[in-house]
Formats: structure tokens, sequence, C-alpha cells
């Protein structure tokens, strides 16, 4: 997939944890636990549904690639390049 | 015959909004069924029954905001003769009209002398509005339009809770709190570097929707702990401690945009990893977007704050009567410590708990730490 299409998937992905969240602006470089308040069930919600998403592993020492819109399209990209 | 009460779900509970019947007369009731719903500064909670047998009448109506203890419904017992057939609920009347003009649909059990239209009832409960306040439009009947014409609802988030309700309820328990109970706080910091790499360990076996999160064995551990030291876990009633034997842990559970509420977790003592882990999903999921059962307002012994990752050291909490201790813990940060005499880097969180001094004293909150600290160095037996 592209990065935009990637990048559709991880707000889809979003949406779904927080559908309070439909429509607002997310800022790509800003991590979610500081732009949506998330907590850490929500950013394993967020985790578990990109792994149903995309059948990917995203083991716990990834998470950190994890948390930003930019750093998740770019960890994403890399593991399933275009 | 056993009168069904509006219940109080909590110290801070001073009414309801019945939302809508789940069981109608002559229905067979079993303990645990739910019965009603009913809209509450918490969001809708689902009522459930603690007695079997028929329900014989309702006497409220879908619609109306009643105060804690208001008569709902007549339940009667197995065995029991039924009483002369009452009619239920008042039925709806049409309006009655020369040339009635087409008629609109009219919710079955509207609030007492108010005509109101299903779509207009349910926007008016989800909105927090109280029906004897709408004014009906020309034909007797409240639909949307005059809905719209009422003052604007008070403000609202998604998962139906009003906010400034929920401050309500919050600030009325912690001031009956404050009032009431004389708090002692006791805190230790606890290595937890044993659990934090157990749990990385068994994470990295597990598929990302199987994955524990560390809030998880921290709840088992408090519980077990609290069963080790007894003292903590149970109610302040009618002047005395009342101790439970099994922990139904109240987990704080904080809502976006503000206000918590700490649902009870019960089988918190006897639950598997995993077990928990499924029910604090869900009751996450319920407290901020379905519905909570009347029992998980109610039936918690004790309370767990935990601050959560990236957020703060210590937490000094406030206890949730009539709950005789409340535990806090804050994010778990790797710090220098001190291990047989050398300095080294540990991952640590500090416990504190609040208690009741009319209950129980700083001692047993000491102990209970000491074993927590202990319980929570060998993660693989939890």
């Amino acid at each position: 997939m592209t990065p935009d299409q990637w990048s559709e998937l991880v707000k889809r992905t979003l949406y779904q944890v927080a559908p309070d969240l439909e429509g607002q602006p997310i800022q790509p470089m800003v991590r979610f636990n500081e732009q949506f308040e998330f907590d850490s069930m929500d950013f394993l919600s967020f985790i578990a549904g990109l792994h149903r998403a995309t059948g990917l592993e995203l083991p716990e020492k990834d998470y950190p690639r994890l948390t930003t819109l930019e750093s998740a399209v770019a960890y994403l990209t890399e593991k399933r390049p275009a | 015959m056993t009168d069904f009460r509006m219940p109080s779900l909590g110290a801070d509970m001073e009414e309801g909004t019945l939302v809508e019947w789940l069981k109608q007369p002559g229905d067979q009731l079993h303990r645990g069924d739910i019965i009603a719903v009913v809209e509450t500064q918490k969001g809708a909670i689902e009522i459930e029954v603690f007695h079997d047998g028929v329900l014989e009448k309702t006497h409220a109506n879908p619609g109306t905001r009643l105060p804690v203890g208001t008569l709902l419904a007549t339940i009667r017992g197995e065995g029991e003769a039924p009483g002369p057939p009452l009619p239920s609920a008042a039925p709806a009347e049409l309006p009655r009209a020369p040339s009635p003009p087409p008629p609109r649909a009219i919710a079955p059990q509207p609030s007492a002398r108010r005509k109101i239209t299903p779509a207009a009832l349910r926007r008016a409960i989800g909105d927090g509005l109280d029906i004897a306040t709408l004014t009906p439009g020309p034909d007797g009947i409240i639909g949307l339009r005059e809905l719209a014409q009422a003052p604007a609802p008070p403000k609202r988030r998604t998962g139906g809770i009003n906010l400034d309700e929920m401050r309500k309820a919050i600030a009325a328990a912690m001031a009956r709190s404050k009032r009431e109970i004389p708090h002692y706080y006791v805190s230790s910091t606890i290595d937890m570097t044993p659990m934090v790499d157990w749990l990385s360990a068994e994470n990295a076996r597990r598929p990302a929707p199987d994955r524990i999160l560390s809030a998880v064995p921290v709840i088992k551990a408090c519980a077990l702990a609290l069963r080790k030291v007894p003292g903590l876990n149970g109610h302040f009633i009618d002047g005395r401690y009342v101790a439970d034997d099994s922990v139904k842990m109240g987990v704080g559970i904080a809502l976006h945009g503000g206000g918590l509420i700490a649902p009870a977790l019960d089988g918190s003592d006897t639950m598997s990893l995993g077990d928990i882990m499924q029910r604090l999903s869900d009751l996450v999921a319920r407290v901020r977007g379905g519905r909570l059962r009347s029992s998980e307002l109610t039936d918690a012994t004790v309370t767990l704050s935990n601050l959560g990752d990236e957020s703060a050291d210590t937490v000094l909490p406030v206890i949730y009567p009539p709950q005789v201790a409340i535990i806090g813990v804050g994010q778990i940060v790797e710090r220098p410590w001190v291990v047989n005499g050398a300095l080294t880097a540990r991952k640590l969180a500090t416990f504190t708990v609040a208690g009741d001094h009319r209950a129980n004293d700083g001692r047993i909150a000491a102990r209970f730490l000491k074993v927590l600290g202990q319980v929570l160095q060998t993660p693989e037996a939890l």
C-alpha cells in the first residue's frame, strides 16, 4: 500500500477506537496520547485494530513507532511497501 | 408482593429518569434479570432485579424523572396468588377532537399527563430533558418540533453522558466522603521490574488483541493482598465496618473529556489475568459508550485509582463511600534504586492507601502495602 493508503487505514482504525474523533483534524506528528487523551486501553485497542486490518504482528517493542500518524505510516510502509 | 423502587446507584444518586421497561406485566423475572433502563448522572444504567417472581404491575412511565425510593413496580413472588387485575402504567390516550387531525403516533407509555411521540421521547431522554418542562404543540402532543423549541440541552459528549451532571455526581460523593470519612494516608514505593519484565515476555507470546495491560496484574495483586490482609475490603454501614469475603475491585475509568466512573470488577481475586483483561476492556467500553449494570455501580468493595502511563508519580485518592479504603497508584517509571547495597535502575511505582479511620488504621494499610510488594515480586504466580 502507498503511504496515503496507510494513512487512511490508520485514521479509520483511530475512528474505530474513538468514534468521537471522526471529522476532527489529526496532527501527524503529535502523539495520539497527547492529542486525543488516549490511555493505555485506547492505544491497545488501536494496535489490535491495526493487527486485525493488516495481519501484522506489531510487537510491543515497536509500539514507540506507532504513537503518531506520521511514524505509524512510515512503519507500516516499511513493513509492507507499495 | 415485593416493591421494586428506584435504586440508589451510589452515594451520589438522588434521582433517575426511567427510560424504558424491558419486562412487561406478566413476565417471569429471575434474580439478575434486567427489568428497566434508568438514565442517571453516570449515563444509562441497566437495572437488575434481586428476586425471582412475576412482574405484577408497573407504577411509573418512561420519560419521568423520579427520586430514589420511588415505587416503580410490584413483583409477585413465587407461589403468591396474583392480585386483582390492575391496569398497568396508564395506556396512552389519543387526543380527542371533534374532527381529529391525523394523529401522530404516541409513545406507548408517555409521562403522566404528557403526550409525546416515540421519537421525541427518545431524544428528550438522550438530551437529559425533563418532559414535564416541555410545552406541547397545538394538538396537545410533544413532537420533535416542540423539542426543538425547548431550551438548549446541557453540554453532552459521545456515549450519552452529560459531563455537567457527572461533575455534580462526583462532587456530591466526594463532598460526602470528605465530610464524613476521617481519611489517613499510607504510601510505599514498590519495585515493579519483575512484573513489567514478566508481562513483556508474556505479551510477546500473545497476538495483539490478547495482550494484557500492566493495570491487570496490578488489579490482581491488590486483590490478593486485600484477601491476605483483611480490614480494607468491605463497607461502612450503620456505623460499623462489614467485611466482604470476595474482592470486587472498583476500577477508576476516565471518560474522554472529563469525569470518571469506578465500576466493580467482580472476581478480581479469583479470575485469570486474561479474564480480568477481558472484563476490564468490556467495562471501559461500556463506561464510555454503552450501559453499565446497576450491580456494577453498587457492588465495589474497594477502589483502585490507577493514574496510568505518562501521568504522575503519586495520587492521594478520596474514598468512595460506603467503602473504607481506596488504593492509588502512579505511573511506572525507571528510577535509581538500591538493591543489595548497590545502586541500580529499576522500574518503580508509588502505591498509596487512603483508609477510613472509623473502620481501620494505618498499621493495616502498611501491612497491605508490604504484602502487595511481595506479591508483585512473583508475577508468574498471579
